[in-house]
């Protein structure tokens, strides 16, 4: 997600790393870039002029910080200035007597809907007893929708079909729902323009009736300069307690993620990457500041490997990986975490570093398959130590794997350089300015 | 066409003139040409989605041209881009293209939730007004009710729809519905196809081998593959028209939800780069929510 914007940073990260001091030529430039890249990510015209005003006034007579040469001063400006537009991490509320009730609102499309499913997944997941309704009574088969949904994870689901008044419909869903004994209920509603009188109004009376603690804005991380304007109007009609960001699996530019916190004060609380229900995630701004600066996000990538891993063997691995001691054993043995991780561009991205670089890649995962065979083919020795695969070595591994002895060198120059950079990054520690990376394998 | 569908087609163009005129309507051009009009056209191109680079490009045009043609006077420089607007959106005029073989199919396809699956059924409406026989193929397997949700559609315009169950190969769908339409001698077919992100390659393929699903039973077919692109997404609508071109050789844009406040200026960058014609845009949810796109009114709606 957000690769462009973090792309465009980087470059600029690049330029100012090899400035040696802080005068007005520098910074000028950086910030005609920065403001470049911010209007290309879709950030709102106004948060950019402000951001970079803000900045610049920070920049006016700053000293040099101590052990940070001139360019990285002005990136630890950036990245503290990032980090006060998006603000804090903020739970969901919790209600003192149950259910706690989480409305989602939003424009056509934003994917409300499948959002209630994902939330849902991802409450139960942390053993809360869920349940979704639907107020929707204008999308075609907007019940059925959320229904299906909530049997593909054993929810219950309170719909009713055939009321057709929105607001007869939240009355009986809820009534029925708040006898369920449930710690959160989730309640859909129709996608409706913010403009539209009626349906704004519809809206608030929805509100009235169900008294929600949460009134979630599902919000697509595309949407272009009217998304602040739109999320305004929403807010203050319904008054917003948090913002779910959609669809960020894409090559979003993140523009509404920066401008949402500063113009409404309300935080991002969770962002969806992907269709699937499980593809779903908390929001953390710094990680978020840090992937825009190509600083990487290894915090979720960690999460996301304990996630889906074998806790025990996720941290052997994170820590053979932290030491440089990565073998080709160990290179297969990720290949098959990766797999259960969803999508690869998503885990790469998260690397600090790379996420800028490979904008491009498109992994295929068909090269999973045949780099396994490789590996399959070697000896456990050869695993292990991989310089030992002389020319010989080499022509019996492909013969076994029914690759080419092209196919195993690519292999075997890529762990190499996976390697080098693991190196790299230990040397570097965690919070180094960003440094330059080979580029990814396959 | 009959007289109801030309007013509404009217009210349409008008409410979403009013929306797109907004912000540059205020610019007060009743002034002499300075810097800080220039800064204020490129403001508002900006907040209109026009994008930087396109943006930037027609301030620069505007500044030479106005030396050139040594204008001074705000309106005749409103004048200006205007014209340089319509120049641009021109090439992009288009109409529906149909061949008139029994069926022509046009595939839908486009990022999730743009509009897809409302647009062939308002699209079908207009097709069955102008009388011809629509059949309604179910291709998005794939998304939660997503079938049920077309059965709704083709109820409402009276269109017969050919399905399979939730999670049955797409393109298996889509040859049964266009073997169907050809046995039963059907005008055309509307496939709505599941919304998928341009970023994911395996997506991609799998419109492709629909694409040649159709093509089995005619080379001319799909008469049009339509992108349909939601309004309210800004700068990452040209890379969806990119990565969607190149896949599959779209030959049209629809361009929904231009009945909220969203201003649809990204066509400008699209058009430039792209020329892909555009044949509609969504003014609602409603049946008869969808106009052919019309330059000199989309420009004149934007500037006011
Ligand atoms: N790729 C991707 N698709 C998503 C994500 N979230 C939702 N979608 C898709 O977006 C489309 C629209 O989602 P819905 O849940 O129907 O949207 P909605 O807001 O309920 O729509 P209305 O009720 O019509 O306003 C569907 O195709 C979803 O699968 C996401 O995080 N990533
Ligand atoms: N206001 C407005 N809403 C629209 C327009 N076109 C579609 N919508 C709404 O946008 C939402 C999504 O539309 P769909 O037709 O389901 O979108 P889709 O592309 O088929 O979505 P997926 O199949 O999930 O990818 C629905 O609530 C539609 O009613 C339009 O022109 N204006
Ligand atoms: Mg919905
Ligand atoms: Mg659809």
């Amino acid at each position: 997600m957000f690769d462009l914007l973090t792309e465009k940073f980087s470059s600029v990260v690049e330029k100012l790393k090899r400035a040696k001091k802080l005068d007005e030529k520098t910074v000028d430039e950086a910030l005609k870039d920065i403001r470049r890249a911010l209007l290309e990510a879709d950030v709102n015209v106004e948060v950019v002029q402000q951001f970079i005003l803000d900045i610049k006034q920070k920049l006016v007579g700053q000293e040099v910080i101590k052990g940070l040469n001139a360019g990285e001063t002005v990136i630890k400006l950036i990245y503290d200035e990032l980090l006060n537009i998006l603000g804090e991490a903020e739970p969901l509320t919790k209600a003192e007597k149950p259910p706690t009730i989480i409305m989602l609102v939003g424009l056509q499309g934003t994917g409300k809907t499948t959002t209630a499913g994902k939330l849902a997944n991802y409450l139960k997941s942390k053993g809360f007893t869920v349940g979704v309704a639907s107020t929707d009574v204008r999308r075609p088969a907007a019940a059925k929708q959320l229904c299906t949904l909530a049997q593909t994870i054993d929810v219950p689901c309170f719909v009713d079909e055939n009321e057709k008044d929105a607001l007869k419909l939240t009355e009986k869903v809820i009534n029925q729902a708040k006898n369920a004994g449930l710690s959160y209920l989730i309640l859909d509603t129709a996608g409706r323009l913010h403009i539209d009188e009626e349906l704004m109004d519809e809206l608030v009376k929805i509100k009235e009736k169900v008294h929600p603690h949460e009134i979630l804005y599902v919000a697509d991380s595309m949407q272009g300069q009217e998304a602040i304007e739109t999320a305004k109007e929403y807010h203050d009609r319904v008054g917003l307690t948090g913002v779910i960001l959609t669809k960020v699996d894409g090559d979003a530019k993140g523009g509404i993620a920066l401008s949402v916190r500063k113009v409404l004060g309300v935080p991002i609380k969770f962002v969806g990457v992907g269709e699937k229900i499980s593809d779903f995630e908390p929001f953390y701004p710094d990680r978020l500041a840090q992937r825009i600066l190509g600083l990487g996000d290894i915090q979720s990538l960690i999460e996301k490997m304990e996630a889906a891993i074998d806790e025990d063997k996720a941290k052997k691995m994170a820590e053979r990986v932290m030491n440089a001691e990565f073998t080709l054993e160990d290179l297969k043995e990720q290949l098959q975490m990766i797999k259960n991780l969803g999508p690869l561009e998503n885990v790469l991205k998260m690397i600090p570093g790379i996420g800028s670089k490979i904008k491009d890649l498109k992994v295929d995962e068909k090269q999973f398959v045949k780099i396994e065979a490789i590996i399959n083919s070697m000896t456990p020795e050869e695993r292990e130590k991989p310089h030992i695969i002389n020319g010989s070595r080499k022509k019996r591994i492909a013969r076994g794997s029914g690759t080419t002895i092209m196919d195993v060198n690519k292999l075997l120059k890529q762990h190499k350089e996976m390697k080098k950079m693991m190196k790299k990054m230990k040397k570097s520690g965690k919070m180094k300015l960003p440094f330059n990376m080979p580029n990814l394998p396959f | 066409m009959f007289k109801s569908v030309v007013d509404r087609l009217k009210k349409g163009l008008n409410k979403t003139k009013k929306q797109l005129s907004e912000s540059l309507s205020v610019l007060n051009f009743a002034r002499s040409i300075d810097e800080s009009l220039f800064e204020e056209v490129e403001f508002a191109l900006l907040k209109a989605d026009v994008g930087v680079e396109a943006t930037e490009e027609i301030i620069d045009f505007l500044k030479k041209e106005s030396k050139k043609r040594k204008i001074k006077d705000g309106e005749q420089l409103k004048q200006l881009l205007k014209e340089k607007l319509v120049e641009i959106l021109s090439c992009c005029r288009g109409q529906l293209n149909l061949i008139g073989e029994k069926p022509d199919v046009i595939l839908f396809l486009g990022i999730n939730g743009s509009g897809k699956t409302t647009t062939v059924g308002k699209l079908a409406a207009l097709l069955k007004r102008e009388g011809k026989s629509v059949v309604l193929a179910a291709a998005d397997t794939f998304r939660a009710a997503a079938i049920e949700q077309l059965e709704v559609w083709a109820d409402r315009v009276g269109a017969r729809i050919v399905k399979h169950q939730a999670g049955a190969d797409p393109a298996a769908v889509v040859y049964d519905a266009v073997n169907s339409a050809k046995a039963r001698g059907d005008d055309i077919v509307l496939v709505d196809t599941a919304g998928r992100l341009h970023t994911k390659e395996h997506l991609m393929k799998e419109l492709q081998k629909i694409k040649k699903t159709i093509q089995k039973f005619s080379p001319n077919q799909p008469c049009e593959t339509l992108l349909v692109l939601d309004g309210t997404i800004g700068q990452n609508s040209i890379k969806q028209a990119e990565v969607f071109k190149q896949a599959t050789d779209v030959t049209g844009i629809v361009i929904t939800k231009l009945d909220g406040t969203a201003k649809g200026g990204v066509l400008i960058p699209i058009c430039q780069k792209l020329k892909i014609p555009i044949k509609f845009i969504g003014v609602g949810e409603d049946i008869e929510d969808l106009q052919p796109f019309d330059p000199e009114n989309f420009v004149e709606a934007l500037l006011g």
